[in-house]
């Protein structure tokens, strides 16, 4: 993986620097919070309901063992000894005390951690595949591209007051892991004449105005990433709307103009962008790959891990739901879910952020990855350790079988901790976790993905989700909306509302009606509720959720 | 017509600590009990101003509705019942703190 270079620890060293003092003179009172919020902000510190909030950036979801500890070192030492794992590969700390966030930033810098830009109106932390570099169905790495991106971004004087914020996301596999659609920028690999390349899609995004990304070019050569984003982000950066904050984003400058003018505008800017790209940019990638080369994969024997498959039906559980296909031969892809049935989703405590590094230590090639659905991977595991890992993970309730199933829900802080929040989340998440984990349904109920926020910023990315939760404050009472058959993949697409909202306690046995529609409809066990959902549409699911409404219309 | 004014208490979060504070007669407290009840406009408007002032110590001060029952307090707001209580996933913030003044 990528190591700082000595330009990037002096940058980290001088940025914290800087903000150390602004702190000081924020106690001493010589700064305002006017004046102090925005200096907070581009260090990713928020002021939330009951305390600062810390969001710190594991770019494109990679750590290592080291970096996993320390978390969990900064956990115990100034937080509540856990931390809160985002949709966009971020942690979040929820109870720092604002003198000692700049203990914190150095305790990051130790292990090349940081904070910049996870907030205000900069290029985001860029987000990747979470199985990248592991995945079987992976044409390229997308980490190298993704770490230029990021060199490129960070502290880019262009960039850095921009009409609003910028959320670049990069899959090297054509199966799109990292919702890519809605993204500002969705970078997805593709090969043409057997030359990989990308699809370049742009104006995606969720929050207020959901939008999926439109398609700007099919194939863009590798090496004219970098002077084409940066083609894209200026033109963007002139005629995207800063009069107003709803009308900001990307995604509103491509609906307003159209993708075609948008095209134009960028192919115009491109010509000229590119005479100014030296070829740096690809000397660094030559190097960036290097550093992500994978790990030497062995050849052992797996008759273990078939004997355990087979003798041991929870073993055999978890690794039918919790496994992927690794590209080498005889390795697996570990999803860990942190989201055991009535846990908070993405939360981690410091004991379990301790054990996955030690398992990563131990058996994964030093690789951690973090998910943009709240779960830990360990990407690089030779089939023949699993049965001893997930003897591991069940000594800190890190063995949940549940990954894709109903239980593993995204879910935004909401507002147990959001103060932009209109009704809570997690509270919603754990009830229905709960609640299908009693009925011992989820397997039977197969791929299913609940996504839920707390507002309409869509943080918990509900428009995306094959059920979608969206909390709102409906004359001072929580109530809850639902929308059906979002898809956050290649095919992605912008759930249907499915009708009004359900007061909080009558949520649950809503979802419950529509899941049970659902095995009924389903032509059999492997039509999964998003293709029973396309087959039949809306209104045999609303039907399920409002039958009061059926009866009155009888 | 406007609506009649209904009592108040001047809140904000704390500068050091982030968490949720309440105006008192001479500060600020932690739990709601021991706010200052304020019943009528002006005087809350100008409390407002006095606390907004106080930009060492607080962040983000406002006016939140609250209910009055005798001498007892309860907010209308779910959102001020969870600042005033702390998160529901788990035993954090006041509800799992003593009583402190601030200032
Ligand atoms: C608690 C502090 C947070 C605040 C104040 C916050 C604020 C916001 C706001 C204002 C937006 C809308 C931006 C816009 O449309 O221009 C947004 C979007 C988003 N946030 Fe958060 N958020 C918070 C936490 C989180 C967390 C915990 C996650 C991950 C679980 C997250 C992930 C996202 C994502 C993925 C979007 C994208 C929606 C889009 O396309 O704009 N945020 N956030
Ligand atoms: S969706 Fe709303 S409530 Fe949830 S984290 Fe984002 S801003 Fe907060």
């Amino acid at each position: 993986m990528y190591t700082y270079n000595e330009f990037d620890k002096s940058f980290i060293q001088t940025r914290n620097a800087q903000f150390r003092g602004q702190v000081e003179r924020r106690i001493d009172g010589s700064l305002t919070e006017d004046e102090f919020k925005p200096l907070r902000l581009m260090n990713g510190l928020y002021l939330q309901l009951h305390a600062y909030m810390l969001r710190v950036a594991i770019p494109y979801g990679t750590l290592n063992g080291g970096q996993m500890r320390q978390l969990a070192f900064i956990a115990d030492k100034w937080d509540k000894g856990y931390g809160h794992f985002t949709t966009r590969q971020n942690i979040q700390f929820n109870w720092p005390e604002l003198k000692d966030v700049p203990d914190i930033l150095d305790a990051l810098a130790e292990v090349e951690m940081h904070a910049i830009q996870t907030s205000g109106n900069t290029i985001r932390n860029v987000t990747a595949d979470h199985f990248a570099g592991a995945a079987a169905d992976e044409i390229a790495d997308p980490r190298p591209v993704a770490e230029l991106i990021r060199q490129w971004s960070t502290d880019h004087p262009e960039f850095q007051f921009m009409p609003r914020k910028f959320k670049v996301a990069v899959t090297g596999s054509t199966n799109d892991r990292a919702v890519t659609r809605a993204h500002d920028i969705g970078l997805r690999m593709v090969k043409k004449d057997g030359v990989a390349g990308f699809e370049v899609i742009v104006g995606g995004g969720l929050g207020r105005t959901p939008m999926i990304g439109k398609v700007i070019t099919n194939f863009l050569p590798q090496e004219d990433l970098l002077p084409y984003l940066e083609s894209i982000v200026s033109v963007w950066n002139q005629i995207g709307r800063r009069d107003n904050k709803y009308k900001a984003r990307i995604k509103i400058t491509v609906h307003e103009h159209g993708i075609e003018e948008i095209r134009r505008l960028v192919d115009e800017r491109f010509s000229i962008v590119k005479g100014t790209f030296s070829g740096i940019d690809q000397q660094r990638l030559a190097e960036y790959e290097k550093q992500f080369a994978a790990p030497e994969f062995t050849a052992k024997s797996d008759a273990g891990f078939k004997d355990a498959y087979h003798n041991d039906p929870v073993f055999r559980a978890w690794c039918d739901t919790n496994l992927a296909a690794h590209k080498a031969d005889g390795y697996s892809i570990v999803s860990i879910s942190i989201k055991k049935h009535g846990q908070t989703p993405g939360d981690a405590t410091s004991d379990q952020m301790r054990l996955m590094a030690d398992l990563a230590e131990q058996y994964g090639h030093n690789e951690l990855r973090i998910s943009h659905e709240q779960n830990v991977i360990l990407p690089h595991v030779h089939k023949s350790d699993l049965p001893a890992i997930h003897a591991a993970l069940k000594t800190q309730d890190l063995a949940t079988a549940n990954i894709g199933l109903i239980s593993d829900i995204i879910a935004c802080p909401g507002m147990d901790y959001c103060a932009l929040a209109t009704a809570r989340s997690i509270p919603v998440a754990q009830e229905i976790a709960t609640r299908f984990e009693d009925l011992k349904l989820e397997h039977e109920i197969g791929n299913l993905k609940i996504k839920i926020s707390g507002c309409i910023n869509a943080c918990g990315h509900h428009h995306v989700g094959h059920i979608g939760i969206l909390g709102l404050d409906r004359a001072g009472v929580e109530n809850y909306q639902v929308t059906l058959g979002g898809d956050h993949t290649e095919t992605a697409k912008v759930g249907d509302r499915a009708g009004p909202g359900f007061a909080a306690d009558e949520l649950v046995p809503a979802i419950e009606r529509l899941v049970d529609a659902y095995l009924e409809l389903r032509t059999g066990k492997d039509e999964e509720f998003i293709e029973t959902y396309r087959r039949i549409g809306l209104a045999p699911f609303k039907v399920a959720l409002y039958p009061e409404a059926q009866a009155d219309a009888a | 017509m406007s609506k009649p004014f209904t009592p108040k208490v001047v809140t904000a979060n704390d500068l050091l600590k982030g968490d949720v504070i309440y105006q008192t007669i001479s500060g600020w407290c932690r739990d709601l009990a021991d706010a200052e009840i304020l019943r009528d406009e002006a005087h809350a408007d100008l409390r407002l101003i006095e606390g907004s002032q106080q930009i060492s110590e607080v962040v983000g001060v406002y006016l939140m509705d609250v209910t009055v029952y005798g001498s007892a307090l309860t907010t209308t707001h779910f959102r001020e019942e969870f600042r005033a209580t702390g998160p529901s996933n788990y035993a954090h913030g006041k509800q799992s703190e003593h009583k402190q003044e601030v200032v």
